[in-house]
């Protein structure tokens, strides 16, 4: 077989449907990378142009452009979209397009679950916007402090928007989190260990284990608040033992991270593009990498310095402060093993080295006065005002927005298959940087001089008039410089001559396949030996495309890759992906039925809707399923191995055990919000503790046990027992319920409906879960085809059967305590 | 640096770089060494990075960069900035003292009310009265949102947070009118949320606890 010939068998295996109709059933990482992109540069627009309108209402004293209510809502969603409408799906896109191909390899662990998420974060975004057009947007402030933002400060429908739109594109943040992790613990070019693997990888690991520890505090928060709206649970209500601070730890456990989650995978592209830039390698990578993990460790312990004015004891503020200004250290690590690069290379000035440049300029300024606010008493003075958000922006334009311009033009060649025809670009450059610096520098000095962030005007005499005439007019040069950069964008894609397949001559396997990429990537799937296969071997695209690599037969006419070993990269298992599918678009427009349905309260929708999820899902997992094992395939090379379903841990256990995680963080933060109600909050002791008695914690032993013991039975008894242990938990937790009846009585009250909650729906989950396992049983699936299905239900039924365990200490111990 | 001068030099009564105040001036000098460290090493990293394009080609060793740019130099640098900001921050604590006056703001949307525990009964509505050159402790509550408390050419911001009571510790260095602040965003009024502290001298003082001027 030619090469040809196997592109046009490979392809009538991989292609998207042809038309509008691929957009909906596509679940291929190349076409959903592009979309993804293409979205949040929309979003990007749109908080750009909600950006010219604070420059233009903050233009002149005494504007009368926008009245307060109209402001609030623009400035909250410019910051709303900016960080999650745009910086995180952007790194999303960015990562789906980008991994497998970095990895040789030919899609993302969970095709259909990529589509699901892109999904999600399309209806959710529209949400957003439907609340901005319709004048009903959030207008708290991005961090939605209540009560400002609960009924007593908001009583309109513009906060649930904020909670439930949020939340809804937050389920893309997670699902793309649990694909890239698996997809680069797993999805790998046979050889690639981990001590070999781009570099980029890295950095997008570790953003991706942040997304899974960092976003369920806030998902958590934004339950507790929207419980709070709508039927009056008062978490963070001070009068019935809730309190307002609870709110800004839960949203600052994850805001800090946050800026991680945005700075790391720029961090990855300039550890990437730097070096080829430089014609070297990156100097350090070891180092780089410790720098990449310890930052994203560290940033876990600093969210109280967002709280240094909130009446923090002493001792906490001076181990925040040490923490805060320590975590410059691994970001002086990586600075410097740029640099380090650049003088072992030889740079040039190509435009990606450009936007490189002025993100050192940019971002060293805006670490910098990070470094100054996280001296305490510095913080007391600066802290809301325009050196914040001035500080801000050189962190995040100059960390996130100007390293992607490089990864833009870097990756152009990539994404289109042309040259790139630069002179559009160089102007814009030269637009946006002076531009950026001209509308924020000087706004530190403002912020000094008294000039409090999110105010909608200001009278003359202050000394802040000229300041903010110049960031207004600097602001529209920089808007019309991302103007051009759009146009340019468009004219290459567009126009351009056919460019050559490695124009920069990097080493990376993205290089490896012609431009623009086919839907399978690699004709064949590369061994890789070194760092940088490209350098190591020429000749390796074509050899790849002559089928020399793994998979390289197309025979068996199904869409196959390989999974390695985690650590040394050894080939383990083939992996069959599924097909296109309308599947994940489906199921997330019955997912946003579920969140419409309490946006606007009409809760009949939501059981209905969350019994379409289920079912979309069984019909989801249901179709993995084969009946009789393969036994081990020839897999190219010489190699024969098993069929990834019939493993002891499939992906899908892979994927569960990360989900965990994020799960269990969630319970984490649930607990912690509760100790802190506990121990802080001021109206507390509530007037009376839930005492369950022997009865009720012998029926949640029996049923935790049960549970667990389920998940080891075989299908029938298992199902059986799962059961018995859910109705065992169940009745033990209407027995406490019944000691709590009112929810909205007090804090503690409605933290126990919503422990007791959180159980009994990881009950249902697991029993569902080995319900379906029983099924594939009784549809005449071996036991070698179950086994994977089985292992991963039997991690859902030992979390539930601990979560069963912890809440029922948790709502008993302040009894038993008192 | 000079054009810097000349801006501010309109009117500054929001300015915390022109204290009015020992916390403030405490502040202010913290600043102006944050800015003058901040510069020295903003311009070595340009200096480094700008070399690289100069330098003649040759080995370049890991471990300078690594180890002693990007471990050595910020550990030091962070260790005495660190150092400083705790001795700062130790000062500006409210500590106990003979001639502390005590007095209690109560934020709401949009105003202030204050009350004097020299002067029991007595509230003030946006004004806020205090002795100059006596430390004086605010104590701060919100009776709805969170709110924010500043007087920036006094002394840093605090907030008021329901159901919560936090001291600030300020002193104005002499009698006279100074701008402050709700500094926590908190809804539509936000722009207007403002009051006035008045520093009087001791006959003032005494006057203002007596009740004139009501
Ligand atoms: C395109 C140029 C941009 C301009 C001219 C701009 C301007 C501004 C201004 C003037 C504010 C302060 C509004 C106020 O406090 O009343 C603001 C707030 C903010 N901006 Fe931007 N911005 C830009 C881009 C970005 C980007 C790219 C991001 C993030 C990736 C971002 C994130 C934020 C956030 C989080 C806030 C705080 C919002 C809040 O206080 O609730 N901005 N921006
Ligand atoms: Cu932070
Ligand atoms: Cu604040």
């Amino acid at each position: 077989m030619n090469a040809l010939r196997r592109h046009r068998a490979l392809t009538r295996i991989w292609a998207s449907a042809p038309g509008w109709k691929g957009w909906f059933t596509s679940v291929n990482h190349t076409d959903l990378g592009r979309m993804f992109l293409t979205v949040a540069v929309f979003f990007f627009l749109v908080g750009g142009i909600l950006a010219m309108l604070i420059r233009a209402q903050l233009a002149t004293p005494r504007s009368a452009f926008m009245g307060p209510e109209t402001y609030n809502q623009v400035f909250t969603m410019h910051g709303t979209i900016m960080m999650f409408l745009f910086a995180i799906p952007f790194f999303e896109g960015l990562a789906v397009y980008l991994l497998p191909k970095l990895l040789g390899t030919r899609d993302l662990a969970f095709p259909r679950l990529t589509a699901y998420g892109f999904w999600c974060y399309v209806f959710g975004g529209s949400m957003m916007i439907f609340a901005l057009l319709a004048g009903i947007a959030p207008d708290s402030g991005w961090f939605m402090y209540p009560p400002l933002s609960s009924t007593i400060g908001a009583p309109g429908i513009n906060s649930d928007f904020w909670l439930i739109g949020i939340t809804f594109v937050e389920i893309s943040a997670i699902s793309a989190a649990v694909e890239i992790t698996v997809t680069i613990l797993r999805y790998r070019a046979p050889g690639m260990s981990l001590a070999k693997m781009p570099i980029f990888a890295w950095y997008a690991l570790v953003t991706a284990v942040m997304i899974l520890t960092g976003f369920p505090p806030l998902i958590l928060g934004s339950i507790l608040l929207e419980l709070e709206r709508a039927f009056g649970m008062p978490f963070f209500q001070v009068a019935q033992g809730g309190d307002a601070l609870l709110w800004q730890h839960l949203f600052w456990m994850f805001g800090h991270p946050e800026v991680y989650i945005i700075f790391l995978p720029a961090a990855g592209a300039i550890s990437t593009i730097l070096p080829v830039m430089a014609r070297t390698t990156l100097m350090g990578y070891g180092w780089v990498v410790a720098a990449a993990v310890s930052l994203a460790v560290l940033s876990f312990g600093l969210w109280v310095h967002h709280m240094f004015t909130t009446g923090i004891p002493h001792m906490g503020l001076a181990f925040f402060s040490a923490a805060s200004t320590l975590v410059a250290v691994p970001t002086a690590v990586q600075i410097f093993a740029w640099i380090g690069t650049l003088w072992r290379g030889r740079p040039g000035l190509h435009l990606p080295m450009m936007w490189l440049l002025a993100f050192f300029a940019t971002f060293v300024i805006g670490g910098l006065t990070g470094v100054m606010v996280a001296v305490v008493p510095f913080d007391w003075q600066a802290h809301d005002t325009y050196f914040i958000v001035a500080h801000l922006h050189y962190v995040l334009i100059g960390g996130f927005v100007f390293p992607m311009l490089a990864a833009l033009y870097y990756w152009m060649p990539h994404f289109v298959g042309r040259k790139t025809y630069f002179k559009l670009g160089g102007v814009a450059f030269w637009l946006i940087v002076p531009g950026f610096h001209g509308t924020f520098l000087l706004l530190h000095w403002a912020g000094l001089l008294g000039m409090r962030r999110r105010i909608d005007s200001y009278g003359p005499g202050q000394g802040w008039e000229i300041i903010n005439l110049i960031a207004s007019v600097s602001g529209f040069v920089m808007a019309i410089g991302f103007a051009l950069v759009l146009i340019d964008v468009i004219i290459n894609a567009v126009t351009a001559i056919r460019g050559s397949r490695d124009p920069w001559r990097a080493g990376t396997l993205e290089w490896a396949m012609p431009t623009p990429p086919a839907a399978y990537n690699f004709a064949s799937l590369p061994h890789v030996d070194s760092r940088d296969p490209l350098y190591a071997d020429r000749e390796l695209p074509v050899r790849l495309a002559r089928g020399e690599g793994y998979l390289g037969d197309p025979a068996r006419g199904r869409r196959e890759t390989l999974t390695v070993d985690i650590a040394t990269g050894a080939p383990r298992t083939i992996v069959v992906f599924p097909g296109n599918t309308a599947l994940p678009v489906l199921m997330s427009a019955v997912t946003g039925l579920f969140f419409l349905g309490m946006l606007v309260k009409d809760y009949w929708l939501v059981p209905i809707s969350a019994l379409g999820v289920i079912g979309c899902a069984l019909a989801w997992v249901w179709s993995l399923g084969r009946r009789a094992p393969e036994g081990p395939l020839d897999a190219g090379r010489g190699a024969v191995l098993p069929v990834a379903s019939e493993v002891a841990d499939p992906p899908g256990w892979w994927g569960s055990l990360f989900l965990l995680l994020a799960d269990g963080t969630f319970l984490g933060s649930l607990l912690f919000g509760y100790a802190f109600l506990w121990t802080i909050a001021p109206n507390w002791p509530p007037p009376a503790y839930a005492e369950p008695g022997p009865a009720a914690l012998a029926l949640v032993l029996a049923g935790a046990a049960l549970t667990a013991v389920g998940g080891r039975l075989g299908a029938l008894a298992g199902v059986a027992a799962a059961l018995a242990g859910t109705v065992a938990v169940g009745l033990a937790a209407l027995a406490v319920l019944a000691q709590v009846p009112d929810p909205a009585a007090h804090a503690y009250d409605a933290t126990v409906w919503v422990l007791v909650g959180y159980a009994l729906l990881h009950q249902v989950v697991a029993l569902i879960m080995m319900a379906l396992v029983a099924a594939r049983r009784w549809a005449g699936h071996s036991a070698v085809t179950r086994r994977g299905a089985a292992r991963v239900a039997r991690l859902w039924s030992d979390y539930a059967a601990l979560v069963a365990l912890l809440a029922a200490a948790a709502v008993g111990l302040p009894g038993v305590l008192a | 640096m000079t054009t810097l001068v000349a801006l501010a030099g309109c009117e500054e009564s929001l300015s915390a770089v022109h204290p009015a105040g020992p916390a403030a001036a405490t502040i202010a000098t913290l600043w102006w060494v944050l800015l003058a460290g901040a510069t020295a090493i903003f311009l070595f990293v340009a200096g480094l990075l700008a070399w690289a394009w100069r330098r003649p080609p040759g080995e370049v060793a890991e471990r300078p960069f690594v180890i002693g740019l990007g471990l050595a130099f910020p550990l030091t640098v962070l260790a005495a900035l660190l150092a400083y900001g705790l001795v700062v921050g130790e000062r500006l604590l409210p500590r106990g003292g003979a001639d502390v006056v005590v007095v209690r703001a109560e934020a709401r949307q949009w105003a202030w009310s204050f009350g004097y525990d020299d002067a029991p009964g007595r509230v003030t509505e946006d004004e806020l009265h205090i002795p100059a050159g006596r430390p004086v402790d605010v104590a701060l509550t919100s009776a709805d949102v969170v709110h924010g408390f500043w007087v920036p050419r006094l002394a840093g911001k605090l907030d008021a947070v329901p159901g919560h009571v936090n001291v600030l510790r300020l002193e104005a260095d002499a009698p006279g009118r100074y701008g402050g602040l709700g500094s926590e965003f908190n809804g539509v009024g936000y722009v207007g949320h403002r009051f006035t502290v008045i520093a009087h001298d001791a006959t003032g003082w005494q006057a203002f606890l007596a009740g004139e001027g009501e």
